[in-house]
Formats: C-alpha cells, structure tokens, sequence
C-alpha cells in the first residue's frame, strides 16, 4: 500500500459544533493535521476583528479548514464515489486542497495584506512547496503532489471539476464558513440545509451541479448568504475595529522607514515594513504576537502610535457616517484640512470604508465577471443556470450592493481642551453635537 | 479609498476610451506587474488575472456619474465602453495621485492592443515565477479553449520586454 491510500489502523474523529464529527481515516490527511503549519491555524481568528462585535466570535481558521474538509470528504465519499463522471484518483488531491486551502492567512489577513501589499495565497502557495512541514507530508506521496495541490487551490489547475469544490459560488468552504460563522457569532441567518445540498450535487464535467430538485436548499444558501455578508462581516463596527487595525500597522511601518527607535524591536514585522516578508518570519506571527506588540506599542514614545493600539485594545472604536462619495467627496476634501488645523493627523484618523457583495451573478458570455454560475440538472438531463429558474434568486443575481461609511474619533472631535473652533466647523460638516 | 479610484480614473483619461471589462481588468493588471502604484488584488481566473476590487470600482465610478459606461450588443455578447465624463475630470483633479508620466505611454500603447493578446500577456506575467518554457506549458494548459500559438506567446514575450522599457521599470523578471 502506498503512502498515499494508506489507512488509519483506526478513524479519528473531531468532535465540532457545525458537523458533529470531522472524520480521518486517510494517513495523509491524519500527518497533514499534525504539521507545525497547520497547528498554527488554531492561533488565527477566522473572522479576525468581528469578535470585537459579536463576543463568539473566537473560532479559529484550523476548525475552518478542518470543517470545509469535512464536507469534500462526504461529498466525495459519499455522493461523488462510484459516479463515471467522478475520477477517484483525485479523492486525494480534493482533501489535501480543502484541508489546506487557508493555509497561508496569517492573523487579522484583511489588514496585513491591503498595509503590507502581500496575498495570503503567495503564503499558501509558499508553505506547500517550500522547507516545511507540509510540504514534506505531500512529497511523501509523489513528488509533483505539493504542486498538484498548491494548482488546485491557486486555480490554476486543469482540474476544474475539483476547484469548483472548494472555490465556486457554491462550494465546501463557503458552506462551512457561512454555518461555523453563523454559530459562532449566534447569528441565525446563516443556516441553511447543507445536508439536502450534499445530496444533489452531482458531478459534471468541470463543475459541480445541483439536481433541480434541491433547488430551495440552495436558494436558502444564497440568502443565508447575502443576509451574513450585511448582518456579520460588513458589520460597521467590526469595520472600525478594522480601520484601527489597518492605521496602526501603517503607522508602525511609517516609524519603522522614518528611523524611529523602537523601545522593543518589532523583530517579527521587520521583513514586512521592509517589503520583503519571507515565510519563516510569517509562520511566526500569529494573533498572540500581534496583540503582544500591540501592547508594547502602547507604551511608546508615539502619541498616534499608542492612541490607536489603546482603541484597540480598550474597544475604543471609530465612530462613523454614511458617506456618499458621489455627492460627499467634496466634504471629504473640506476635512482634510480641518483635521490637520485640529491636530488630528487625518491620515490616520479619517477614513472613509467600503464594503461591496455580490450575492450571486449569472454567466455573461465573453464578460470579464469570471464567476461560474450555479447550473441545476434538470430531470432531462439538461442544464439550466439557476436565475432563470428561481425567482428569488434572480431578484438578486447580479445586483451588487456598496456601503461607505467615514470613520473618525468622535473623542478627539468632542475635547474642546485644544483647537475648539476647527473641531467645532468639523463636527458641523459631520453633523454631531 | 478615492485615491485608488483617482489612479483608476488617471489610466482611463489616459487611453481616452477603454472598449471591454476584460481588456481594463488586463492593463491594470499589467500597469501593477510594472511596478505602476496600483494596489488591487488579482487573482488567477477563466480569463487570466482578475480583480474583484477593480471590477466595483469601475462600477462605483458609474454610479458616481464620473464614467460614462456604455453597454453595446456584439454578435452573441454584450460589451462595455468606458470613458471618463466631465465630473470625472473634475474629480481627478482633485485626487490627483503622484503617477509617473511613463503610465500614460503604456496604457495607450496597451489601449491600441486586443483584448486577446492582453490576456495572453497578462497570464505570461502572472505565471512569471516559473521558467520560461515551463510558461509555455502552462498557457497551453490553462488558456487551452483560446488557442495561442507558439507565435503569440512569443510576440507577448517580446511586449512585455517592450513595455518593461517603455516603464522604466525593473520588474517584473520575465526573460
């Protein structure tokens, strides 16, 4: 028996709050699991600032993964096996992918990347094929298999049909986000019936398709959906946590080029503020340094520095207004001034935000909208997409929506200790007491 | 935010008149992989790099009123056209980002290409960490339904090596 179908000489179960039970009985995924990389997701929020709204809110990219896992291993076992269209050669390939198809976030990922320019999926790509742990599970089972795997979950592998699995409008990592999510933050809008989904996926040619007769389970998934992307991750103060976030790594990394001597070197942020993050030093950053260097930051000789890891820390969040940037972005202008003649550096406390979702789109041929629409089978065996059959669905299908809120520090604008006459004009454009 | 809006504008101004999400979505993509200050993210899709991000910024610049977007139907398809309206103009003034002067000669002369070939030389630059005729194989594989020819792949080549030298710019290190 190769490594690569050996079996465990027993299951081992995850006991987990979406599924029940996460089931391994594959050696490979087992030694996947125990891997220095992998274990690093437990120290990884995967909805990083959101707890800051929704206390739950705590739950690791490492009970993620091993949930979206989960559901390619029963969609493969138990409805895809035995199917002609179906090649169980790629059973391996499709685990290995979903079990680490996050494996490069790194803590509050959003953040890093817009400050420090970088894509988590750089990371994911760099620890399957480079001196790790990981890679040496993968190896194990053919040589090209790290590159097999990392091509699936870059996309840019042939194999279609096993992409769609975990990265598609429908698939195993959105399923098990939107219910681990919706559990966690105790929301109950994300739930829908994944089970009737599982059992009328069929394989089909390069994509995943839906028996018409689940079509109300997954036009419930596609609210569920809309309804947590508006309810939970656009949450406007998780967005404010998320602006803090953001201004205080940019200003650690402005201090860091400026020369700034640190009373505690931010060793483990050097390679970032210096454009250049290589993978050892990114393993060794999780959510607990972070926090760490948020509180040694906070006893720095830097007014701005220290305020906004205090406001992290503390909750002592931005306020906001809705901004229209087609009619407002001239008020934008007029504060900008303002903010500096009241001595709040609007570079780091003026921010306007945005949020935008596509709920579901349809296939325009020759458009560069690059989704893959969900196709239901119909008894005949024909395809059809699935807004010209759901009403519901096409209510929505490609309708985006867009929020824009302005963030500020409604502190600083109400102490009237220093530069009273600017923060008053400022409050009147923004409309406060 | 307007910053990043402001440069998406700047590019737009720049060719006059874009026909085509695809071909937009490929010469910023383009302009970023030249070391040209474009922060969108890309990732690898049907037609090549593509970016989320930018595809609802041209859509917020519609609805802002500072792009004029022009829908025309096209044999079996719909296509965009994009320009920017006096608003825009206005708009652009008032966030004009630092943006060095070599951008305007390299969205014209990607403006005056097809979409096709932008696509190829897109996909080229997005697989530049590997080796070159390992490229090769990779376009063959993932760009199987367009069909390039050795000969494309080889002119996008020598393109990407021209605007390397029409930008100025160091990266990227395709050979």
């Amino acid at each position: 028996m190769s490594y690569g179908t050996e079996k465990l000489d027993e299951e081992k179960v995850f006991k987990d709050p979406v599924h029940r039970y996460v089931h391994v009985r594959d050696r490979v995924i087992w030694d996947l699991i125990g891997t220095r990389e992998f274990q690093r997701l437990r120290r990884i929020k995967q909805l990083g600032t959101t707890f800051l709204t929704f206390h739950g809110a705590e739950h690791s990219r490492f009970s993620h993964s091993l949930g979206v896992y989960e559901i390619v291993r029963r969609i493969v076992d138990d409805v895809f096996r035995g199917r002609p269209e179906w090649d169980e050669d790629d059973r391996l390939l499709s685990l290995c992918a979903a079990l680490l198809h996050d494996l490069g976030h790194g803590p509050f990922s959003h953040a890093f990347e817009k400050v420090f320019e970088f894509d988590h999926e750089y990371f994911t790509r760099e620890i399957i094929l480079g001196d790790t742990e990981v890679n040496q599970v993968l190896s194990r089972v053919e040589p090209d298999f790290p590159k097999k795997v990392a091509e699936v979950i870059a996309k840019t592998s042939g194999k279609k049909l096993v992409i769609s699995l975990i990265s598609s409008q429908i698939d195993a990592d959105r399923m098990d986000y939107l219910l681990r999510d919706a559990y966690f933050t105790g929301v109950s809008y994300g739930n829908f019936d994944m089970e009737r989904i599982l059992r009328v996926m069929r394989p089909h040619e390069e994509q995943v398709v839906f028996k018409k007769s689940g079509m109300h389970a997954v036009e419930d998934y596609i609210m569920s959906r809309y309804q947590m992307y508006w309810q939970v991750y656009f949450h406007p103060v998780s967005r404010s946590a998320e602006v803090i976030l953001q201004k205080i790594l940019h200003r650690a990394k402005k201090l860091y080029e400026d020369g700034f001597l640190f009373k505690h070197e931010p060793r483990h942020f050097i390679s970032l503020f210096e454009g250049n993050p290589d993978l050892h030093a990114y393993l060794e950053l999780d959510e607990s340094v972070v926090l760490y260097y948020f509180h040694v930051w906070k006893e720095e000789d830097d007014r701005i520095l220290k305020d906004l890891c205090s406001r992290f820390l503390n909750r002592n969040l931005f306020k906001y207004n809705e901004f229209d940037p087609a009619t407002e972005y001239k008020k934008y202008i007029e504060l900008v001034p303002l903010f500096k003649e009241a001595g709040i550096d609007p570079d780091y406390y003026l921010t306007i935000d945005s949020s935008s979702d596509l709920p579901y789109d349809f296939y325009r041929p020759e458009e560069e909208e690059e989704r893959i629409p969900i196709q239901l089978l119909m008894p005949d065996g024909e395809l059809r997409e699935l807004s010209r059959e759901s009403e519901i669905v096409e209510a929505i299908s490609g309708k985006r929506r867009t929020d824009h809120k302005l963030y500020y520090p409604l502190d600083f604008l109400q102490d009237e200790t220093s530069n009273k006459k600017a923060k008053q004009k400022i409050r009147e454009i923004l409309e406060i007491e | 935010m307007l910053v990043e809006h402001a440069k998406l504008l700047f590019a737009i101004r720049a060719a006059k008149e874009v026909t085509g999400r695809k071909k937009l979505q490929k010469m910023i993509y383009i302009a970023k992989r030249l070391s040209f200050p474009y922060r969108e993210k890309f990732g690898f899709h049907f037609y090549g790099p593509y970016s989320e991000e930018l595809t609802l910024q041209v859509e917020e610049l519609v609805n802002m009123g500072f792009l004029e977007e022009v829908k025309e139907k096209k044999g079996g398809y719909y296509q965009y056209r994009y320009k920017l309206t006096e608003s825009g103009g206005e708009f652009l003034e008032m966030f004009r980002h630092d943006l060095p002067d070599q951008l305007e000669d390299c969205i014209i002369d990607m403006n005056e290409q097809s979409a096709r070939f932008l696509e190829l030389v897109s996909t080229i630059l997005y697989f530049d960490s590997l080796p070159k005729e390992d490229i090769y194989e990779k376009i063959y594989r993932v760009k199987s339904k367009q069909r390039y020819t050795k000969e494309e792949i080889d002119e996008a080549f020598r393109y990407i090596r021209h605007l390397q030298k029409k930008s100025k710019s160091q990266a990227p290190t395709v050979q």
